[in-house]
């Protein structure tokens, strides 16, 4: 959980949100662009999460190993639940919507993160 | 740029409670009710005795925001009651629980949501209400 793969979804998704947020603020529409690199996102974590999920089966597992499958599947459903919602709000706040998501990916993986730490041994 | 900005339509009147900014809150909201009711579920299901009072709260305010999420995306007049109920709940219960846990620790030995007024999630719980009730009252059925 803490490899490169970890961080590339931190950074990727933190400056995703300073661009949403900042195309808030100019009152922008979230363009066709703007949906597509948070599928992308979506993508790079949907890679993450089967990364970890391989790691379930051959590795230690977390010690609250039911947590962690659960934020697993919220991990892997958000960025398409936010593109979902934008589309059905074609205006500044659909812009926001996925300046949320992109804000919110970091702490799901940082989350992820810490429950792993913490293995049954 | 050579981008025209979106030009912003006038929000009718009678436009429902889960659109525009009303989406993001139903985003945010969503976002809690599953947390909080996850996390109440799990720590009901694997140690309850620890800290019984504190689990019932974290359930109890996983229903609040659940009932807030439903209220927001079903809209019409009994939308914006569930809502209105359930942001009011919200902000008593965030600052209910969040003095009563900094004056009361021993009562509180696990979190919940509303913990030190929602610290553990960035304070979110205790802006959300506000920002909800302030929606709720500028969307305010008129004649």
């Amino acid at each position: 959980m803490n490899g490169p793969l970890s961080i590339a979804v931190i950074v990727v998704a933190l400056a995703l949100a300073v661009w949403y947020l900042i195309r808030t603020a100019l009152d922008r529409r979230p363009t066709n662009a703007d949906l597509w690199s948070m599928l992308g996102l979506g993508a790079l974590v949907a890679v993450l999460v089967v990364v970890a999920v391989v790691g379930l089966f051959i590795g230690d597992r977390p010690a609250e190993w039911t947590t962690f499958v659960g934020y697993l599947i919220t991990t892997v459903a958000f960025a398409p639940v936010a593109v979902y919602l934008a589309r059905l709000e074609p205006t500044r706040w659909g812009t926001l919507i996925l300046g949320v998501a992109a804000l919110t990916l970091p702490v799901l993986v940082l989350r992820l993160q810490q429950i792993a730490e913490v293995t049954s041994g | 740029m050579a981008e025209q900005p979106t030009p912003a339509p006038a929000r009718p009147r009678d436009a429902a409670i889960g659109t525009g900014l009303g989406r993001v809150l139903l985003l945010v909201y969503g976002i809690f009710a599953l947390s909080a009711s996850a996390r109440a579920l799990v720590q009901i299901t694997t140690h309850f005795s620890e800290a019984p009072l504190a689990y019932l709260l974290s359930a109890f305010a996983g229903l609040v925001y659940i009932a807030a999420t439903v209220g927001l995306a079903i809209g019409g007049a009994r939308g914006r009651l569930m809502a209105l109920t359930s942001c009011s709940i919200e902000l008593i219960g965030v600052l209910v629980v969040g003095t009563l846990s900094i004056a009361d620790a021993v009562a509180f030995p696990d979190d919940t949501v509303w913990s030190r007024y929602g610290s553990g999630y960035g304070y979110v719980p205790l802006v959300l209400p506000f920002i909800g009730l302030w929606w709720l009252w500028r969307n305010r059925p008129r004649p």
